[in-house]
């Protein structure tokens, strides 16, 4: 059952050649048997999922299900779910239990999709191989010297492995899109405002987006489906209609209309990606496509934009953590500023206190103008880059990263070269657009991914364009032997 | 741009990190070099840019004046390392 994708195992289920609770206790079995190799899991949520499950044999039973009832996800750990240990990979969370469900939880919950457990992430979502999570490194299923990428590196690698039918990530920098290019799953990342961040824990508010990691670009539409929407209770989700993703994926996409930027297949470009990338972009010209050549000029300083506009935002939004309220609280605090210091001194590892002193720096009296304010000035330039794209073609395409997954350690002791790994994806999160990681074959038996960009609120089309392509490539169909 | 041991200090007052002596240095040196490479973004002149805060330049929505959330106080502070009558406690603040 494990290699099937949800849109088949929704079949299965409706046809009763399974129950929900088979299909839970199968994955269960497998997050038993497999994953102290990966370590994709903090949490395993088995008797949520099995009481989960039997409710949704009887909505099955009774004929009215949606896709998604009955079907296990994984939720990264990041969404809050009520009376389950939400940590987003901190000792600073290590001890709590969220009071309250996600809108993410609540909407994926409605449609009767089973909380499998939580998956494993780099601290506070900040990082790009899952290494800074207090709860240790996550494998590549396809190497387990390697990185999953990050942050939603334990979704993607649980996908890769089929140890999930499908998981939850967020992005912020491309922490959906560069683990499911290096794990060689799915992964999108919908417009700013699709998709509630109620009950998703803030990393910078004006970038986190929460998206699938999926088998394929149909499942990938059909959680989208279930997971966006308005959300009162997020001040900047969008009021716009959500339609059934699934319902454009067959369109033809002859005469569709791909911008290649050029930015993106500079030297930094890894040759084996490169050369898969290539073939896939010839996979699409057989599709009828027409490639043409665009330019993002200011794609360059996406990169060092993003490390004001995310560690500002991330200082803001972490000062919430005091040892008072909630959390981690440093042991025989002296006064109150020493209960401050210690306890997040002590919560806190070491990539995040990274980020928060240069957001703190870049946000500081008599820097902000040169930080802060510079960076939104060239956030702007780097937007309007695609706005003159999207003028002359319907969706961008290139590498999701530079190179496949790189060995774990290889880059701990240099934040920098791990920054730049993330190169073809923070612009996107800068502009806020939509963007999707799809396998596009390998490079020395390490996964490639492709990027889709579309423009603003234009999911449906990326999500036809990658699923075209997976009709007629099984680079998507792929699993690593030993978990096959 | 380069970051001392004094502005590192700073910085962690300002954010109240406690952080070790020992790692003052390291920090010293990878702050220092996170902002060397923010730093290209000087390459660009910006000065007729209007900054962008935000993807979508919605306005705030406003929401009626009305009460919406339950009181789930003890629920909340199940999740406090300290709490008594229903009121977190802290060190002592006012001598």
């Amino acid at each position: 059952m494990h290699n099937k994708t949800i849109a088949e195992l929704s079949t299965g289920l409706k046809d009763k050649q399974f129950s929900s609770e088979e299909l839970t206790r199968h994955f269960l079995d497998r997050v038993k048997r497999l994953d102290h190799k990966l370590n994709c899991f903090i949490t395993l949520t088995e008797d949520v999922a099995l009481e989960q499950a039997k409710r949704s044999d009887k909505i099955l039973q009774n004929g009215d299900a949606h896709p998604l009832t009955g079907i296990p996800v994984a939720q990264k750990d990041i969404f809050c779910t009520k009376n389950i240990k939400t940590s987003c990979g901190s000792k600073m969370l290590d001890n709590f239990y969220s009071p309250y469900d996600a809108t993410v939880i609540e909407k994926m919950s409605d449609a009767g999709a089973v909380l499998l457990g939580k998956t494993n992430m780099d601290e506070f979502a900040m990082g790009s191989s899952n290494e800074t999570s207090f709860y240790g490194p996550v494998k590549n299923p396809w190497d387990l010297h390697t990185v999953p990428g990050g942050s939603s590196g334990g979704s993607a690698a649980a996908v890769a492995a089929r140890i999930a039918p499908a998981a939850t990530g967020t992005d912020t920098g491309g922490s959906i899109r560069q683990p499911a290019a290096l794990c060689g799953v799915t992964g999108l990342k919908p417009t700013y405002g699709r998709v509630s961040r109620y009950g998703m824990i803030a990393f910078a508010s004006s970038l986190d987006q929460a998206g699938p990691l999926t088998q394929s670009a149909e499942d990938a539409a059909i959680i989208l489906s279930a997971m966006a929407g308005f959300d009162t209770r997020d001040s900047t989700s969008t009021d716009i209609a959500v339609p059934d993703y699934t319902s454009t994926l067959a369109n033809n996409i002859s005469g569709l209309k791909i911008g290649i930027p050029k930015e993106y297949f500079s030297n930094a470009l890894e040759s084996g990606v490169q050369s898969a990338v290539q073939d896939a972009l010839k996979e699409y010209e057989k599709l009828g496509a027409k490639l043409i050549d665009i330019e993002l000029p200011n794609s360059g300083l996406s990169v060092p934009t993003y490390y004001v506009v995310a560690p500002a935002e991330c200082s803001s939004n972490l000062s919430r953590f005091d040892g008072v309220r909630y959390g981690y609280r440093c042991d025989n605090p002296a006064n109150l500023e020493d209960l401050y210091k210690r306890s997040r001194g002590e919560g806190f590892g070491q990539e995040v206190k990274r980020r928060i002193m240069i957001g703190t720096y870049a946000l500081s009296a008599g820097y902000y103008d040169a930080y802060y304010l510079k960076a939104q000035r060239l956030r702007r330039l780097i937007s309007n880059d695609f706005s003159a794209a999207f003028k002359k073609v319907d969706v961008i395409m290139g590498p999701t990263t530079p190179t496949t997954a790189f060995k774990i350690g290889e880059k701990t002791n240099d934040p920098i070269t791990m920054y730049l790994s993330d190169v073809y994806t923070i612009a996107v999160n800068l502009a806020g657009l939509p963007g999707i990681s799809i396998p596009a074959g390998f490079s020395d038996n390490k996964p490639v991914g492709l990027q889709l960009i579309g423009n603003y609120f234009e999911e449906a089309k990326i999500l036809n364009a990658a699923h075209q392509y997976q009709l007629v490539t099984n680079w998507h169909r792929q699993i690593p032997d030993a978990f096959s | 741009m380069s970051l001392d041991k004094e502005d590192v200090e700073k910085i962690a007052h300002l954010a109240r990190l406690a952080i070790n002596e020992d790692d003052i240095p390291e920090y010293s040196r990878e702050l220092s070099k996170i902002l060397d490479l923010v730093a290209q973004m000087n390459a660009v002149d910006t000065s007729n840019i209007e900054p962008m805060a935000h993807p979508q330049e919605n306005s705030q929505r406003l929401r009626e004046d009305k009460i919406t959330e339950l009181n789930q106080r003890d629920a909340i502070q199940a999740n406090a390392p300290q709490v008594e009558r229903g009121l977190y406690l802290v060190p002592k603040v006012i001598e």
